[in-house]
């Protein structure tokens, strides 16, 4: 076997994954057909907000090569669940959150433009299409709720059960505490923020296929999704009521997630369900438009904040008050998004001794939103970094100075933040000193000149945050209303010849795990990842598993394997200790080898799994043949990756028109498996939190019309809207997991808007300006600038 | 229906398609190569890029009765003989790929551009790749990518 160390922890061994991609092998959903299926098309509401009085499918179902037409009464009619919803928050008071109910195709009311009205089943894609414009929908127009300050007032309810539209109003900390240090603070800076409205666009759209065996009564489902057991457990416990063992979910490879797959949307259930019906599989692919109208949103937060600080610039307090949009329905984790991914965020990386966050959730005639990559953290960093830019102009202070002042000192770990979370390790002057150094601050001036020479104004802003992966112990969050667990699972089959096959929970989507599992093998075991294969992304091979979500697939996923591996070599020791008839105690395994102490008896890796497997000199009387191990891992707290990310824009006066010319990152994502592989996972965040900063808005009209429905509309960052990045990593090893890990999906996303606007607002504050909103296009700060005149 | 036939892959095919069929869904549904994927329906994004005589085009954006008699080469048929095209390797080698989903439509619109201009710059690349809109990678390695293999295709 080839030397192990090479693809080890720490090695930019490039992709076992690429291969199938780059030659078109690749199997995503859409290229799974099943023989004799059929096509499902769904009718959606082009209105935001109706009564819904009746769906006369009559026609629809007398339409060339239709099957099937399906509406919300024939759903209601066999007792078919609605989407839950993973996560119950609570009022201020304890009472809980209201929590309408969900259902798969809309009964009584529609609720957003997108909402599902009915689903025909025909032959083609085509005649399905075509048939669902033969359906008749008696829809009563209703106020449209948009606005969320308007929303709360009250007056139109998108729900009968929350009349004002306020799900929750949800706070942590001691508000008179922290009023009072106000009161007393010999500054105050207070700012308006919107953290705008994104549409996650993985690339691939969802896709769906129900695929019902008759004569098992099994029921397999294809889906695009982030975490096939959450989806079985949820579609299968509280929606169709098909027990576990009855009920398989695949989702091969998926094209990119970014949150937007985690949650277990109506079109799987529907396509389930519907397959049992016509005893057909039934195939759904969302087309682009509807993707834009049916899969969860992302951020929508309305927030006022205000940082108090001494004389000296020390932070002595914060607060915000938040409208988080919920959409028209609540999302499998959408509850969770604003408060406990969220609020609990709110000290960054600063020693801010009292903090008050006030989350008020709000139902509008929206798409739901949910988790997008960050979900909760971008916005919180968002809103702190802003209010550290303000202050520091305010106060005249160093932008770098006053972070560092405020920074949770090296020494501190670990931390107690007065938001509930502790973090366990960092070091933010470090990061920050590496993303100085490399983005050359010090040239900034001279930089600065040289672009006023070409009529343009440049702009330095900075960005120091922390944000929490990994979520954290069962325990934890189902005191603070999770419905499920957080652990994950791993198993790990050590085949005959010592080749190895692991079963992950946790799932990739572009992630690469299918090498970086693999290293971790590679490490522990001293064998080559040639020899080790991943396997996600099936609950009929897996045992079991939470999947892909909060950057927890190396922290939680990761620590699941580390434990397996570590009852293999236990096993793996015994069995040893039997055949070279050694005591346990001074059998050593490194580099692939088990030797005992003080003498030259050696056994490989791969001897002792034929040894495990073909047990002829083997202790069956204490242990078992075979050698393959299963581990659950349920992490002791959250992960904190954190980070230091410096913009520099350009901008043309004249039009407004920003352009970003230097980006520098240097986070710290603990341990680091695959230097290439975390690059790349950086460069793709930091790209959509520019998006975020600059290009990317959803916006709805009055009427909640989607107005931007399509890449003509919602402008997604293109190859010449981004730079090149400097990134690089700084990293202190978190304490609590076996491999140090903290996670690096999401940091390019959290870090880096506040960095993008303080670099704006840098460039234009010789004219006045001290705000500018995101998406920074063109028209916004242009505008900016003209008011500032 | 009408039949068409064309070269695709180097072999000739021919099957009987509605008028109406885009040049993407007979590839992916007739010809079953599901290596050109279909990422929207604006003909905006690039998943579905492919050769068309020699220019990459949107195969969205045409019916496969103007591909009739034409040349076509997918994503499936960029390697020859086992051996992948500098453009594959190159974005192996420099981690031009998460999910893959863009993946084969960027590289065949970079393959083009690199064709039609083996001296680009990295403005060049950024500003010819702008219909392929990918979502994961930030485009940082993409660029990378485009430029080592277009070193090699000089070669
Ligand atoms: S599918 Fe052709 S451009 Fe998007
Ligand atoms: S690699 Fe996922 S969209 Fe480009």
């Amino acid at each position: 076997m080839p030397d192990g160390n090479a693809t080890g922890i720490g090695a930019s061994v490039p992709r076992k994954e690429d291969r199938r991609f780059i030659t078109g092998k690749g199997n995503y959903t859409d290229d799974i057909n099943r023989p004799n299926q059929t096509y499902a098309y769904f009718l959606r509401s082009d209105i935001a907000h109706a009564t819904l009085n009746g769906v006369d499918t009559s026609a629809a179902e007398k339409a060339g090569g239709v099957v099937a037409v399906f509406t919300g009464a024939d759903l209601a009619a066999a007792e078919v669940g609605g989407v839950p919803c993973g996560w119950a928050l609570t009022f201020q008071n304890g009472d809980p959150m209201k929590e309408p109910g969900h259902p798969i195709l809309a009964q009584g009311k529609v609720r957003h433009v997108g909402d599902p009205i009915a689903v025909v089943i025909a032959e083609s894609r085509k005649q399905a299409k075509a048939a669902a414009a033969e359906i008749k929908v008696n829809l009563s127009d209703l106020p449209v709720v948009v606005d969320m300050t308007k929303a709360i007032e009250g007056g139109q309810s998108v729900h009968d059960e929350a009349e004002d539209n306020i799900c929750f109003d949800w706070a942590i900390g001691d508000k008179a505490e922290v009023d009072a240090v106000f009161e007393g603070a010999d500054h105050v800076t207070s700012i308006d923020i919107v953290n705008n409205r994104l549409i996650p666009n993985s690339m691939e759209p969802r896709v769906a296929i129900g695929d019902f065996e008759d004569s098992t009564g099994d029921y397999t489902l294809y889906t695009t999704t982030q975490n096939p057991h959450v989806i079985r457990l949820l579609m299968g416990a509280f929606v169709l009521k098909i027990p576990e063992h009855k009920l398989r979910v695949v989702s091969p490879d998926v094209g990119g997630g970014f949150g937007s797959k985690i949650f277990h949307y109506a079109e799987e259930a529907m396509v389930t369900w519907a397959s049992a019906q016509i005893n057909r599989p039934v195939k759904w692919t969302s087309d682009r438009s509807e993707a834009f109208m049916s899969d969860a949103h992302g951020r929508d937060h309305v927030t006022k904040a205000s940082l108090a600080l001494d004389k000296d610039g020390k932070f002595i307090g914060l607060k915000e008050e938040t409208l988080a949009n919920m959409g028209g329905y609540l999302s499998t984790f959408g509850p969770a998004i604003p408060t406990y991914m969220h609020s609990v965020l709110m000290a960054g990386v600063y020693t801010t001794p009292v903090i008050y966050s006030n989350i008020i959730a709000v139902f509008t005639n929206t798409v739901p939103v949910d988790a997008y990559r960050g979900a909760g953290r971008p916005e919180a960093t968002y809103i702190i970094e802003r209010l550290v830019d303000r202050a520091a102009r305010e106060m005249g202070i160093s932008q770098v100075e006053l972070r560092r002042k405020n920074f949770i000192p090296e020494d501190a770990f670990p931390y107690q933040t007065p938001v509930a979370l502790a973090y366990d390790s960092g070091n933010y002057n470090a990061t920050l000193d590496t993303a100085l150094k490399n983005g050359d601050v010090d040239g900034f001036d001279a930089r600065k000149a040289e672009s006023a020479k070409n009529g343009r104004l440049r702009g330095i802003g900075y960005s120091t945050y922390v944000e929490a992966c990994g979520a954290a112990p069962s325990a934890v969050a189902g005191a603070l209303g999770a419905r499920a667990g957080l652990y994950e699972c791993a198993n790990v089959r050590v085949h005959p010849t010592g080749s190895v096959t692991v079963f992950t929970g946790s799932h990739s989507h572009g992630q690469g795990h299918e090498t970086a599992f693999a290293q971790l093998v590679s490490e522990k075991l001293g064998m080559h990842t040639e020899n080790i294969e991943i396997v996600h992304g099936d609950t009929e091979k897996i045992p079991f598993g939470m999947g892909t979500f909060g950057s927890r697939s190396l922290a939680v996923g990761g620590s699941a394997i580390d434990k397996a591996l570590d009852k293999i070599i236990d096993k793996s020791r015994k069995i040893v200790s039997h055949i070279l008839e050694a005591g346990e105690g001074d059998i050593k395994f490194a580099d692939g080898n088990f030797t005992v102490a003080g003498t030259d008896k050696t056994m490989a890796f791969g001897e002792v799994a034929l040894a495990a497997y073909v047990p002829h000199n083997y202790p069956l009387e204490e242990l078992e043949p075979g050698l393959e191990e299963t581990a659950f891992y349920d992490p002791t707290n959250f992960t904190y990756p954190a980070g230091c990310h410096v913009c520099e824009v350009e901008v043309d006066p004249t039009t407004g028109v920003t352009e970003v010319v230097k980006f520098t990152a240097a986070d710290d994502p603990g341990t680091v498996v695959n230097p290439m592989i975390v690059e790349g996972q950086v460069h793709g965040g930091i790209a959509q939190g520019i998006g975020q900063a600059l290009l990317e808005g959803c916006s709805y009209d009055d009427n909640g019309q989607l107005l931007t429905g399509s890449y003509m509309d919602y402008t997604m960052p293109r190859a010449d809207n981004l730079p090149n990045y400097v990134v690089s990593t700084e990293s202190t090893a978190c304490t609590h997991n076996p491999l140090g890990v903290k996670g690096c999906g999401e940091v390019g996303a959290i870090g880096s808007p506040p960095a993008v606007i303080n670099a704006i607002v840098d460039a234009l504050s010789d004219l006045g300006v001290t705000d500018v909103a995101m998406p920074a296009t063109p028209q916004t700060v242009w505008r900016a600038i003209q008011a500032a005149k | 229906m009408t039949t068409v036939s064309m070269t695709v892959n180097g072999k000739a095919v021919s099957a009987e398609a509605a008028p109406d069929t885009l040049l993407s869904d007979f590839i992916r549904e007739s010809l079953a190569l599901t290596g050109t994927h279909v990422g929207c329906d604006t003909s905006q994004c690039g998943a579905c890029v492919v050769m068309v005589d020699g220019s990459s085009i949107k195969s969205c954006s045409i019916l496969v009765v103007q591909a009739e008699g034409a040349k076509v080469t997918t994503i499936e048929g960029l390697a020859s003989d086992g051996e992948l095209h500098p453009m594959q390797k190159a974005f192996h080698e420099n981690h031009a790929l998460q999910c893959g989903f863009c993946t084969p439509g960027m590289m065949i619109s970079a393959i083009d551009l690199v064709n039609k201009n083996p001296d680009l710059s990295e403005a060049d690349i950024r500003h010819g790749l702008e219909g392929n809109i990918c979502r994961c990678t930030g485009y940082h390695n993409i660029v990378k990518a485009v430029q080592a293999a277009a070193a090699e295709m000089k070669g």
